[in-house]
């Protein structure tokens, strides 16, 4: 198999990678680069398990080629937040209302979340369920999540404050 | 008359105990001294909730070692069919490869599961590695590993093995008729549970009516958005395991496969992205532990998702006919019924299913007298096993069914023909032991039907709206007759700070949060002071797994227990440092101190002193859940420890033209006993009711001939945001759970009622009951034109 030398941006770092062509943007951000946010769920591009932001938009990375990615600007839940500062208050909604329960969906979840917040920032309830259909949970029937989302859209300006990489 | 299969071993058990009235101080309820509760009853965000919403969890598939390899499944892709040949050297000769193992290279090579715990089951052998034949699509026949996982991948399929086909069966109904291909020599009937009370014939030809009809439900897969996953090393010549798992004390079953004794296998399980029953049985662990014996190097497995969607274990579909027969008053008189439930091609759980199905087959429901068989019969399908709910939430279909067609029959409302046989605290089961704490089916039914409010019209023509319910009873605990016990040891810092450690395995439902915030209670340390270690079996003591929703019951009950004897053990060294007497002392607020808060200790001086004072700081406690025995052959006994009850109420509008079931509103409630967490209560009823309903509307394995035809998640559909609406929710605490104090578990039940709630509700919107699931447009349009054909034959307009 051909193996390519690319530089991702992921996060605002430069990566250098020396990767097989056939290897997603998830195969290399998870095992390659070690960004466990970065889940693997079906490599369908269902579920959503994988989201990261590329040029601020939420995309699944197992559909991605690590080798498509180079040039654009990708950024994972640990980028858009870091846990070393304090949560994004999108995050704080989430913790206050339970939105998850494995927590295996909640990256993507709140990439997609928060692409929606910025565009749509007065989206009621069912635009946001629309919003969330390509993010599969199995736990919670999404509801928690939904509330949490509109919660979020719901805080007075000051506190919904971006912080982190978002794009 | 006996049932038990020829070849098996029914032991002689116990008879049941004499009734017992319900004592909430020795069933694990608050003492006197605890009735004020600080922070159970509320909804902190736990250490579990930050990893997760932060992304900082490690799951199984997130470690990595120096020098790992990467292992695949050989599986088969025809079955049943013997194994002629395997041809490994093509997959050898490939670069990067590091070994390729087929079963001549498992030491022990058969998983023996007696999930009844013995009492009347075949005894068969699953390979770890098919050898001389493969009974279902997707069974591993060898196991490669190799330094990157494509190189993995394509050394997999390199792997050549020759198939003579075998004539299959592929339905429980074929597999018991005469002259079936034996799916295993032992026979095709893994185990022939019955239930016998009473003169069913002579009720039968009492009876003023017989309600008599074959319900029938499906494949359904777990769906767990982290797919099976672990990662092996070897480390002081143990082969350690880090794995997504329910249950860590597979190390046992490890250790006899590999051969080696039960020291040298350590299991730990990661906090796992779902389980719902689907790694109650083992997954990765024998391959990766085969491996990392053999290689002598870290080994990582993660299946595909179209691995877990074609070979994990599933939901067993039932097929239950249930014959009810009652007096015009609409008193049951007796209930007959015969449960099928295809267990695949082998045993897993199924024995234990298949016995729940029977136990709770006549429901929250006074029934005097019963003739119940349950039977798990082997098919070339793919196994079946554990499922949130386990064969007592099938059964919810069935006898709610059978509610709602005696009311019909009868002229009565569905609530009224159900007030008339509710169970009630005192009763008989169908098992034959009496039931000894409080049954709130009936407010959770009111509160329930009050939730979904005003009636929805129409949103066009052909269109119906109609409402249904169904109530449920799940248990919680395992079978009682396993003795079960689960172990919490609890140590106070130096600092003051407190550890927990617990065999206990967190699925995402709090489990190890839980305890946490009992341990909270009792000693008043701060949860920012608590660590919790959980999930190994070689230095946590053992909880004994997650499943049965049984965790809270057992390790709740066990850290109860721990943290009071702390307590007990440490109060003393704190009011003699006080100078007040032992009573005066209180534990709150990360200090032991009087009540009136004038003086005190920080426990950091508490522990300093008991120091001084050669007291311990630390208890390790095993608690004891109630036992009691089965008698297989008289089909009378013990069953489960204890019962949560619950109702759920939908609204639906059934499109007349094309089938489709739109759910409208959607209301839950369950009597918890207690909430501990109530934001965490209110998860896992949204969250069981969820999955319910895409039980009931969508989810489907379909196979042909044992050849799954969804074999993706894009065509294996569990439910989107778009495909629920908002869910009310509320619950009853009757103080009368036989968990920590007196909580009921609350994992399984919601997932019961949906099923039987929308086939309600359905039937409500169009006037014909569907009785087969998941209740498709297809499903709906075949029950209208089935109404249509009937409407002409009375000679009314269709």
């Amino acid at each position: 198999m051909i193996r390519t030398q690319l530089v991702l941006r992921v996060n605002n770092q430069q990566h250098e990678v020396w990767v097989r062509n056939d290897r997603t943007l998830l195969d290399v951000l998870h095992d390659d680069l070690g960004m466990p946010d970065v889940r693997y769920g079906c490599a369908e591009g269902v579920c959503g398990t994988c989201t990261v932001l590329m040029d601020g938009d939420p995309v699944s990375a197992c559909t991605v080629y690590a080798v498509q990615a180079e040039g654009h600007e990708v950024v994972t839940l640990r980028g858009w937040s870091d846990p070393q500062e304090e949560a994004h208050p999108l995050q704080k909604c989430f913790l206050a209302r339970g939105a998850s329960q494995c927590g295996f969906c909640t990256a993507g979840m709140l990439l997609t979340a928060a692409t929606l917040a910025e565009r749509n920032p007065d989206a009621t309830r069912e635009e946001i369920r629309h919003e969330l259909v390509g993010n599969l949970c199995r736990c919670t029937g999404y509801q928690a999540i939904v509330d949490a989302v509109e919660d979020y859209l719901h805080l007075p300006a000051e506190q919904t404050a971006e912080t982190g990489g978002a794009q | 008359m006996t049932t038990v299969e020829p070849g098996t071993t029914p032991d002689t058990i116990e008879p049941p105990e004499a009734p017992t009235k319900f004592d909430p101080d020795a069933d694990s309820g608050p003492l006197e001294r605890e009735r004020n509760l600080r922070i159970v009853g509320q909804s902190p965000a736990h250490h579990d909730f930050v990893n997760k919403v932060r992304g900082t969890l490690l799951y199984a598939a997130d470690w990595s070692l120096p020098g790992m390899v990467h292992a695949k499944l050989v599986r088969s892709d025809v079955a049943p069919a013997r194994i002629v040949s395997i041809d490994t050297s093509a997959a050898e000769r490939l670069e990067g490869v590091v070994a390729v193992l087929t079963a001549a290279d498992v030491p022990h090579n058969a998983i023996v599961e007696h999930a009844s715990g013995g009492l009347g089951e075949l005894t068969i052998d699953q390979p770890v590695l098919a050898f001389d034949q493969v009974r279902y699509v997707g069974e591993p026949v060898a196991v490669v590993a190799a330094n990157d996982p494509e190189t993995a991948a394509e050394a997999a399929d390199l792997v050549e093995i020759v198939y003579e086909s075998l004539p299959g069966v592929y339905s429980p109904e074929d597999a018991l008729a005469d002259g079936a291909p034996l799916v295993h020599d032992e026979g095709n009937v893994l185990v022939n549970w019955h239930l016998d009370r009473g003169d069913v014939d002579a009720a039968f030809a009492e009876a003023d009516v017989v309600i008599d009809n074959t319900y029938r439900s499906q494949h359904a897969e777990h769906a767990y958005l982290e797919t099976e996953a672990g990662v092996g090393w070897l480390e002081n010549d143990v082969v350690t395991l880090r794995i997504s798992t329910q249950v860590i004390e597979h190390a046992v079953e490890i250790a006899a496969i590999l051969g080696l004794p039960q020291s040298q296998v350590r299991v730990i399980a990661s906090y796992m992205g779902g389980g719902f029953g689907g790694k109650e049985d083992m997954t990765v662990e024998p391959y990766i532990a085969l491996l990392v014996w053999r290689t002598r190097r870290p080994v990582r497995m993660i299946w595909s998702r179209q691995e877990s969607i074609l070979a994990s274990t599933k939901r067993h579909p039932f097929t239950m006919h249930y014959r009810t027969a009652a007096t015009k008053e609409g008193k049951i008189l007796a209930v007959d019924a015969d449960i099928v439930g295809d267990s695949g091609a082998y045993p897993c759980l199924s024995a234990r299913v298949l016995f729940a199905g029977a136990a709770l087959s006549t429901g929250p429901y006074k029934v005097p007298v019963v003739r119940i068989r349950s039977r798990a019969v082997f098919t070339n399908n793919v196994p079946t096993s554990a499922f949130r709910g386990f064969g007592a939430m099938q059964v919810v279909f069935g006898y709610e069914s059978q509610m709602d067609a005696l009311a019909a029959e009868l002229g009565l409302s569905p609530e009224e023909v159900r007030d008339r046989n509710h169970i009630e605290k005192g009763d008989i089961l169908s098992g034959g032991e009496p039931l000894t704490t409080a049954v709130a089916v009936r407010e959770t039914r009111s509160i329930a039907l009050e939730m979904l409010g005003e009636p929805s019209h129409p949103s066009g023509p052909n269109k119906a709206v109609g409402r249904g319910f169904g109530s449920s009873m799940q248990p919680y605990g395992r079978s009682i007759w396993f003795r079960d016990n689960a172990s919490a040891w609890l140590t106070l810092q130096a600092d003051g700070t407190l550890l927990i450690r617990s065999g206990v395995t967190d699925l995402g439902a709090g489990q190890a949060a839980s305890l946490c915030q009992i341990a909270s209670e009792i000693l008043g340390v701060p949860l920012a002071d608590i660590s919790v270690y959980i999930g190994d079996t070689a230095l946590n003591p053992p909880a004994g797994g997650t499943f049965a929703t049984r965790q809270l019951y057992m390790s709740g009950n066990a850290i109860l227990r721990a943290a009071r004897k702390l307590r007990d053990q440490l109060t003393p060294v704190a009011a003699k440092e006080l100078g007040v007497p032992e009573d005066g002392v209180v534990w709150r607020d990360g200090m032991v101190r009087t009540d009136d808060g004038d003086t005190g200790l920080s426990l950091a001086e508490l522990v300093r002193a008991a120091t001084d004072a050669m007291v311990d700081t630390s208890v390790l406690h095993t608690w004891r859940a109630r036992t009691g025995g089965f008698d297989p052959k008289v089909g009378q006994g013990h069953t489960y420890p204890d019962y949560t009850f619950g109702t759920h109420a939908a609204e639906v509008e059934v499109d007349l033209e094309t089938g489709e079931v739109r759910l409208l509103k959607y209301a839950a409630c369950h009597d918890v006993g207690r909430a501990i967490n109530p934001v965490r209560v209110e998860g896992q009823i949204i969250g069981g009711a969820a999955q319910g309903i895409g039980y009931a509307l969508m989810e489907d394995c379909v196979a042909e001939e044992g050849h799954p035809l969804s074999s993706l998640f894009a065509d294996y559909l569990i439910p989107t945001s778009m495909d629920l609406p908002d869910i009310k929710v509320a619950f009853v605490e009757s103080g009368e759970g036989r968990g920590p104090l007196n909580a009921r578990g609350v994992g399984e039940p919601p997932i019961g009622p949906p099923a039987a709630t929308i086939a309600s509700a359905v039937e409500a919107a169009i006037g014909i009951r569907p009785k087969q699931l998941p209740i498709t447009s297809e499903r709906v349009l075949a029950l209208l034109d089935q109404r249509s054909g009937q409407q002409t034959q009375n000679g009314e307009r269709p």
